[in-house]
């Protein structure tokens, strides 16, 4: 993470049409794609839950979502402060990018809502894991809404040409992208941990009383 | 309220920051329970030997 931050804040070069604001880019999309892994990985857990049955998956892709909505705040909060040094403006609804990935977002939020009202055992897992199936539909609309998006106000880095930016930042994007997928992955081992820990002891405590 | 360019630059990196820590804090805070509950299970579960030897 360290030498991400010196890369993007320090290192990389100024960008000559957006200036200093550009290294909002650096943060901004690489925890826009590990919401969208997370989100992913959720919906492949459910899936895997559904298929073989096994307890365990419910909790992966618990929190693996848990995660992605994490990440998918900090994305729409980066990115409304990118728009603002961008574009004057916190946010636009014209935008079919910042609307879906707003849809995404609440669409996920509402995942914790149909969970915790159910009570804990195999109903709530099966019906946790159908919305998290139902969720993953959303991701590549979301994710190719840029492209398809007929007001081209957010801007498209990537297109079939490759990058469009300089060899120097591209590899600090390439640095960050991977200093955020290990955070993500190292808060997904820690939290799976702790919720394991949680349920064995809960399991203990009925065994000795 | 007008805000520079550098200032959303640093708000946006200061942002997920605070989220991360904050985060790390919650994760501390779980973990200093969970080392609370199994000192108390260690206790409940030697008075239960003890009681049955």
């Amino acid at each position: 993470m360290g030498l991400a931050l010196v890369l993007a804040l320090i290192v990389a070069p100024e960008d000559a049409d957006q200036g200093i604001s550009q290294r909002i880019f650096y943060i901004h999309v690489p925890i826009a794609l590990t919401a969208y892994f997370c989100f992913g990985l959720g919906a492949v857990k459910a899936l895997l839950l559904l298929w073989r049955g096994e307890e365990r998956y419910d909790l992966e892709s618990y929190v693996a979502i848990h995660q992605g909505t994490i990440f998918g705040a900090l994305t729409l909060i980066t990115g409304s402060i990118w728009a603002r040094a961008s574009w004057g403006i916190w946010w636009t609804w014209s935008s079919n990018q910042l609307v879906l990935f707003l849809v995404l977002f609440l669409f996920y939020c509402a995942y914790f809502m149909l969970r915790f009202s159910l009570e804990d055992g195999p109903r709530r897992a099966r019906s946790s894991a159908v919305y998290a199936l139902f969720g993953v539909a959303l991701i590549p609309v979301s994710f190719l809404a840029i492209r398809l998006a007929a007001d081209f106000i957010h801007p498209t880095v990537f297109t079939r040409d490759g990058p469009q930016m300089s060899g120097t930042m591209f590899a600090t994007f390439l640095v960050c992208w991977g200093a955020v997928t290990l955070l993500a992955y190292v808060l997904y081992r820690v939290e799976l941990a702790g919720k394991r820990l949680d349920a064995d002891l809960r399991e203990l405590r009925e065994v000795l009383q | 309220m007008s805000w520079s360019q550098e200032e959303l630059v640093a708000a946006a990196y200061a942002v997920v920051f605070l989220f991360v820590l904050v985060y790390v804090a919650i994760i501390a805070a779980k973990l200093a329970r969970l080392q609370r509950e199994t000192a108390e299970l260690v206790e409940l579960a030697r008075r239960k030997s003890g009681g049955t030897s």
